[in-house]
């Protein structure tokens, strides 16, 4: 390697800042699931910020079932060495040996996912400890501020991954976004009790307050399908967008990433939605969240 | 002052990435700053920064909706401009290391090498100097950053790491960092375009 490739000597690695930046930079961008290079240059062509390198998407993880784990390196290798975007990949909850295999890999992102099986029941990473950045679902503020508290540099809501059904990402969305202006709207001797109530440290829950926003940048997953799942999503106060099985599994994955980007970028803009929506071929087909059986339900894992 | 009234405010493009920050920090100043995501929006500015982001995205959604054109004419009329990071790589003439077709709107005479510093785990923060704003140094945080590869007869720069390599550059009323002033508390890149952009008087 040249020494223009190197880094300098001095300096600070994986700050907080440094890693909470990184998810700053990615905002008002579209995160795809990808299972092949060949996915990943797709995705980076359609204007994907960065690409998410699993094996399985969680519609196939849901139909095939059985224990889901942290990718091949060598698929992880190959997706890398083919895009120049950020590349995460995931580890599965609790297993801080996944995070650190990741981490040696070169990922610039760990996702501790609950679409993938849990590793641990009790606890999650600490992820303090490592050098790269994480990011994690929640369904609610106070699962949000513990992720935080372990050292999450950004939030996912989950929605219900791999259904293409958008229900349950609004409902997380709206429930965090409702829980952070509810904090805004307290007085400080309210706050103690509300730390209380949501099972968060005392001064995350203060910084909420103050800040009226999540100390990290707060992303929507789980059942984004279509341009207008994912404007609906910005539109409800998400910093940007994953899109999972909702890509790949549909009819023209590359007219459709596109339009995606599109839709997320002009949120706002009914028109440009419609436009990016015209002929894009079949959705995923999906299924509705309510048909799912409660012990199958992704989002209920992690706590 | 620009954006307070007098002149035109000023533009922080929109399309994608940290364009919030910037916002709030031009404003902070007592700059009016407005997002530009369309061909109209850069016909209201007196400058504009390009913020941090996927520089990638933001060349295909700028040339999409028709903002790249007007911009390119804007920066060849002397319009102030100021990237950082992924507004660096849009505001340089050529690309090193970028994704298939990808494009800039250039201006700046210098070569850009995309996230030269390799993965996240080798972004960093650090004190820099930058001799012609202050002599107390410039707290800068780097994210997949960009360096600066070769600069050009017509741009300078400014600010170089110990290794020698340069992070930040001007030309004109072109003005680029590798790095992040926005998302640290000192702002002196924005106070510098600023009085660039007051002085220029695009658009008033």
């Amino acid at each position: 390697m040249d020494v223009m490739s190197t880094s300098p000597t001095s300096g600070e690695f994986g700050s907080s800042r440094v890693k909470r930046g990184l998810a700053e930079m990615l905002k008002g961008g579209v995160i795809m699931d990808v299972v092949t290079a060949e996915q990943a240059r797709i995705a980076e062509d359609a204007g994907a910020v960065a690409v998410m390198a699993l094996e399985r998407v969680p519609a196939d993880i849901r139909s095939q079932g059985g224990v889901a784990r942290m990718s091949d390196p060598d698929l992880i290798d190959q997706i890398i060495a083919t895009v120049s975007i950020p590349v995460m990949a995931k580890a599965r909850i609790g297993h801080f040996v996944e995070a650190q295999v990741l981490q040696t890999l070169g990922v610039d992102y760990v996702d501790e996912s609950e679409v993938l099986s849990p590793a641990d029941y009790v606890n999650h990473i600490d992820k303090w400890k490592f050098t790269v950045p994480f990011v994690c679902g929640a369904t609610n503020l106070g699962e949000a501020l513990r992720r935080i508290n372990e050292g999450a540099a950004m939030i996912r809501s989950k929605g219900e991954a791999g259904t293409g059904d958008v229900s349950e990402a609004t409902k997380h969305i709206r429930k965090i976004k409702s829980e952070i202006a509810a904090l805004s709207a307290m007085s400080k001797d309210e706050l103690y009790v509300a730390a209380k109530e949501l099972q968060a440290p005392y001064d995350l829950v203060a910084e909420v307050a103050e800040r009226g926003a999540l100390p990290v940048v707060l992303f929507t997953a789980g059942g984004v399908a279509t341009p207008a799942d994912a404007a609906m999503m910005m539109q409800l106060g998400a910093d940007g967008v994953f899109v999972g099985s909702g890509i790949f599994k549909s009819g023209n994955p590359a007219a459709r990433a596109a339009a995606v980007v599109k839709a997320t970028t002009f949120y706002d803009d009914p028109s440009v939605i419609a436009e990016v929506s015209r002929g894009l071929g079949e959705a995923m087909v999906g299924i509705n969240v309510a048909d799912v059986p409660a012990p199958h339900r992704l989002a209920e894992r992690g706590w | 002052m620009a954006g307070s009234g007098t002149g035109a405010p000023v533009g922080v493009l929109a399309l994608q990435g940290d364009f919030r920050e910037h916002i709030r920090v031009l404003a902070s100043l007592g700059a009016e700053a407005v997002p530009v995501r369309r061909a109209e929006d850069v016909k209201a500015v007196s400058g504009l920064v390009i913020p941090g982001g996927e520089s990638s995205v933001m060349d295909k959604l700028s040339r999409a909706f028709g903002v790249a054109e007007p911009l390119q004419e804007a920066i060849a009329e002397g319009m102030p401009v100021y990237g950082t990071c992924a507004g660096l790589i849009m505001l340089s003439d050529r690309i090193v290391d970028g994704i298939a077709g990808q494009q800039s709107l250039g201006g700046l005479d210098i070569s850009v090498r995309r996230n030269a510093f390799g993965p996240q785990t080798e972004s960093f923060e650090v004190d820099l100097d930058v001799p012609k704003l202050g002599a107390v140094p410039m707290h800068a945080v780097f994210i997949r950053a960009p360096v600066v590869d070769t600069v050009g007869e017509r741009a300078s720069a400014m600010s170089t790491l110990d290794d020698g390599r340069v992070v930040a550059v001007e030309q004109g009323n072109l003005l680029g960092t590798s790095f992040h002033p926005e998302i640290t508390n000192d702002y002196r890149f924005h106070e510098y375009f600023l009085e660039r952009v007051r002085h220029v008087g695009y658009h008033s």
